[in-house]
């Protein structure tokens, strides 16, 4: 069984990660322990919340440097989840401007919605894949998964888009690069469909 | 396009799950963890947690059942009921909820609002609205406050709310449709989402909620305590209405699941 370490730095919502994990036949390992993450099989950074405490709070615990190892190094399949798929880009512009993780080159800015939508995106809307992907291996274009965020990934280099969702004149809905993946809705709360894509990102 | 989205309100009081008419006359509706393992079962797309006793007691929110809860939910939770710090707040995104709905506390102490915002983001902040006529009533529809609904509504949304959970306390439970008058006017009057809830008596009300009165969502309860209602079915009817909703679970091609149970 895969191990999946979940990074735990003080952004919540880990258990719904976790059990979504263990569903799909993963062994999740709910963590802040460098020695945890260089030793997994798998990553998901979660998150839920600000850009700027999410950066800080991964910093305060030390876990910058294990996540890049983890990553960029040994290379392990690695998943970040809607703020976890943010961090992953170069800035962010929620609370002042931050510096993310950098391994993906895009901007987090504010969406833009378009007339009649409303901020936050909330809500099950459809993920349309830009390009073919293990990810969303045997997934239907189209299939509805749970979003809630203002802000969105913007990559600057349009190969890096996995897939794609028809809100605010289209949001980046998931990211690729190498074995580096971020999702901006969530999986764990999307139930079947959440659950295949946490399946083929374990059998990565 | 984003889907309407339909959303169970569960309403907990102490020993069990309870529907009642006008926030008045509860009747036992079953236990919470059988309620949730039913809802999980259907794919419904979002579920809400009310405690409606806690404020009244003076009590905490029940983390451990909300723990309990969560551990069977793999859809959206918002949970609600006696939270007056951000300690609550904290406590209960940590076990497994989604998003906070504060009612009472939103008037009593507003910047919990503000303060819950900047820590978790608007996104998890719900403001949860009861009203009579166009008045707002906190502790459960009981305390009259003279807060004008619409006025209060934006209120919530410049302290950082992230949606509005709309409740008309007359209409509870009566199944007799949702008021859209005044969901109309705070959807008009806001620029985050409105869910309407109070009243759904059938899909066809839910589809003009959202139609008719701008709303984001349609809570609801009774309509599937009471009737052979489920949540998946408002959503063909409000697709034949003209607004989408939710189809995450039948197109999954590697799950085959057959059917969609409608």
């Amino acid at each position: 069984m895969k191990t999946v370490a979940i990074v735990d730095y003080g952004m919540c919502n880990l258990d719904s990660v976790a059990r979504a994990v263990q569903e799909c036949g993963g062994d999740p390992r709910v963590t802040a322990d460098p020695k945890t993450i260089a030793s997994a099989d798998s990553v998901i950074l979660p998150g839920v919340g600000a850009f700027g405490a999410g950066m800080a709070h991964l910093r305060e615990r030390g876990l910058e440097a294990p996540l890049r190892e983890a990553a960029l190094e040994r290379k392990v399949p690695f998943l970040g989840i809607c703020l976890g798929m943010q961090l992953l880009s170069t800035r962010g512009e929620e609370s002042g401007d931050t510096k993310g993780l950098g391994w993906i080159d895009a901007e987090t800015v504010l969406i833009k919605p378009a007339a009649g939508e409303r901020l936050p995106h909330i809500g099950w809307n459809e993920v349309r894949p830009s390009q073919e992907s293990p990810l969303f291996k045997a997934i239907a274009p189209g299939t509805d998964y749970y979003f809630v965020h203002s802000y969105a990934v913007r990559p600057n280099d349009a190969s890096l888009t996995l897939a794609t969702a028809p809100f605010g004149g289209g949001v980046c809905a998931a990211v690729k690069k190498g074995n580096i993946y971020g999702v901006q809705f969530h999986p764990e709360k999307s139930q079947k469909a959440g659950f295949a894509l946490l399946r083929n990102f374990l059998s990565l | 396009m984003l889907k309407t989205r339909v959303m169970p309100t569960m309403l907990y009081k102490g020993f069990g799950l309870v529907k009642g008419k006008a926030f008045d006359s509860w009747r036992r509706t079953g236990g919470v963890m059988q309620t949730v393992k039913v809802y999980d079962m259907r794919g419904v797309d979002e579920l809400v947690l009310l405690d409606i006793a806690a404020t009244e007691e003076g009590r905490e929110p029940d983390f451990a059942l909300v723990d309990e809860v969560a551990d069977e939910c793999f859809m959206p939770l918002t949970v609600g009921g006696g939270i007056k710090t951000i300690e609550h707040v904290r406590g209960l995104l940590k076990v497994g909820a989604d998003k906070v709905a504060i009612n009472t506390a939103a008037v009593e102490n507003p910047s919990l609002v503000t303060e819950t915002s900047r820590k978790f983001g608007a996104q998890c902040v719900v403001a949860s609205i009861d009203f009579k006529g166009s008045e707002v009533f906190t502790h459960s529809g009981k305390k009259a406050t003279g807060l004008d609904v619409v006025a209060h509504a934006k209120e919530c949304e410049r302290l950082g709310a992230g949606e509005i959970l709309l409740t008309s306390a007359e209409r509870d439970g009566c199944m007799t449709g949702y008021d859209l008058d005044v969901t109309r006017r705070v959807a008009e009057a806001v620029r985050i989402p409105v869910i309407a809830s109070g009243g759904a008596g059938n899909y066809e009300d839910m589809a003009k909620a959202v139609l008719e009165a701008k709303a984001s969502a349609v809570a609801a309860a009774a309509i599937f305590h009471f009737t052979e209602a489920t949540p998946a079915r408002p959503r063909s009817t409000c697709a034949r209405a003209g607004c989408r909703s939710a189809s995450n679970w039948y197109n999954v091609h590697s799950l085959n699941t057959g059917t969609y149970e409608d």
